[in-house]
């Protein structure tokens, strides 16, 4: 199951101490081996709930979660201070981690939907489904693909995303799939402290300069145009709410909208009436329809991946 | 998900020896404490044929030292003469309430603030728009005047604090 790499002795000793790195040196070889995120947990499909629906409801949330991390991530480095950078790679990072377990459920729950690799490849379901899937095959929800803009258009997305995906992860919580109900319990820790992060800097932004107070302003209806996609039930998801296994989105339009409308209010700014971003041929983000903005972020985010199918890392 | 007791053998020496080698491999990032202290040590049982099995839970969903932390648990047991597996639990989800009184000390010993008791919310999820607010001590002079640098830090489970009284920074494990 795991590679053993037993570190030759080193001629040049650290100058790290022992406090600093602990004893075992072996912490350095971080990322030598790929590890199934699920080892060992129970996978099998409750009863009532279909293989094939569940598999692509988790890729629905894992989209979400893979696509919002990655545009997140590409803050590292350029956020407005130290402590926001660190902040919202922290967040990037829970994201990913919920991504990359509801990829691997998804793989779980049918293999069919894993992309087909070269033989042997050593790369892992999850990784597979991320970085092996054209952009129509991405089912995410449109509002986290565009560009970053800058940190309160950042803001303000967050706090919609995570306000959101909150309400979803807490009645996911008793999902009738026991890996479901485990990563929702997990994740609802998580998304707490970032929608009370983009909260906070949503009432300090609005609250803080002219300067602050007028991009916040010009952020929102790039922001609010996806908001009511994310509250439209796709036939699937209608399937597993009804299995019990997940969750329709429009059942937590009206919580999710009294939050936005809190924090709008403790703000002082009227949520605006903005024109909704229209679905392409009937269809939208979890139809696989998506904006450019995604095709590009996936050319640049799979390029190493798919030049190296047989890669090792 | 859980293993069934029929398959088990939970032979009480091998067993005993097996859990006091796991509890020994310290974490990564935070090598004064073990995964047993970290409470990321869920359980460590000796199958039929003697392959010990461990299981752990991680500490937050992306946490990036999981794989790490399964090499050590197989290394060392398997150079103490065990085959061993390790399994993940994400059920129940990991607490800071289970980091134990030892490590509590031990993080305390090496500089960093200790969580209080995790929130414990029934019901919706309330949103919080002013700063967190947690009654700390500067784990270097033990003065109570800190004040909060950021909520996020070098690793998902600690938050940042500045003494106000001595002027050092020091790292605050999250209530979680």
């Amino acid at each position: 199951m795991t590679e053993i790499h037993t570190p030759e002795p080193d001629p040049h000793a650290s100058v790290y101490d022992e406090a600093l790195l602990g004893s075992d040196a072996s912490h350095w070889a971080f990322g030598t081996s790929f590890e199934d995120p699920l080892a060992g947990v129970d996978t099998t499909i409750p009863e009532g709930a279909d293989p094939s629906d569940l598999a692509a409801y988790c890729l629905m949330l894992g989209d979400d979660a893979l696509i919002y991390s990655n545009r997140l991530s590409q803050w590292c480095s350029r956020a407005p201070d130290l402590e926001e950078d660190i902040a919202l790679a922290n967040i990037a990072l829970d994201l990913l981690g919920q991504a990359r377990l509801l990829l691997a459920r998804a793989a779980a729950a049918d293999p069919s939907v894993v992309p087909v690799l070269p033989e042997g490849s050593p790369v892992p379901a999850e990784d597979a489904l991320a970085f092996f899937r054209d952009d129509a095959a991405m089912r995410n929800v449109r509002l986290v693909e565009p560009d970053n803009g800058d940190f309160a258009e950042t803001i303000v997305r967050l706090l919609v995303f995570s306000t959101w995906r909150l309400a979803l992860l807490e009645r996911l919580v008793t999902s009738r799939d026991a890996v479901l109900a485990a990563i929702a319990a997990k994740g609802v820790k998580e998304m707490t402290y970032h929608r009370d992060y983009a909260g906070r800097w949503f009432l300090t932004l609005a609250q803080g300069t002219e300067g602050s107070r007028r991009r916040l302003l010009t952020a929102l209806p790039r922001v609010l145009g996806f908001h009511d996609e994310l509250f439209v039930d796709h036939p699937v998801e209608t399937v597993v709410a009804d299995q019990r296994a997940g969750v329709a989105p429009s059942a937590v339009a009206a919580e999710v909208g009294v939050v936005l409308d809190q924090v709008f209010s403790v703000s002082g700014v009227d949520r605006p009436d903005v024109p909704q971003v229209g679905r392409v041929n009937g269809g939208a983000g979890r139809d696989g329809r998506h904006t450019e903005a995604l095709s590009l972020m996936l050319a640049e985010m799979q390029s190493v991946a798919r030049a190296h199918p047989m890669g090792r890392w | 998900m859980t293993l069934g007791t029929d398959t088990l053998v939970r032979s009480s020496t091998a067993a005993a020896r097996a859990r006091e080698i796991a509890a020994t491999v310290t974490d990564p990032e935070m090598p004064m404490l073990t995964l047993a202290d970290l409470g990321v040590l869920r359980e460590v049982a000796v199958e039929a044929d003697g392959t010990v099995v461990v299981t752990i839970t991680p500490t937050y969903s992306g946490c990036p030292a999981m794989a790490t932390m399964r090499d050590d648990l197989v290394r060392r047991l398997e150079e103490a003469g065990f085959r061993a597996r390790v399994r993940v639990s994400l059920t129940p989800a990991w607490s800071s309430d289970w980091i134990t009184p030892r490590g509590r000390r031990a993080l305390r010993e090496a500089g960093l603030s200790a969580p209080g008791p995790a929130p414990r919310g029934r019901g919706p999820v309330l949103l919080s728009l002013s700063p967190t607010r947690r009654s700390l001590e500067c784990p270097r002079c033990a003065s109570t005047s800190v004040e909060l640098v950021s909520e996020f830090g070098a690793t998902a489970c600690k938050a940042l604090y500045r003494c106000t009284s001595c002027l050092e920074p020091f790292e605050h494990v999250k209530e979680i």
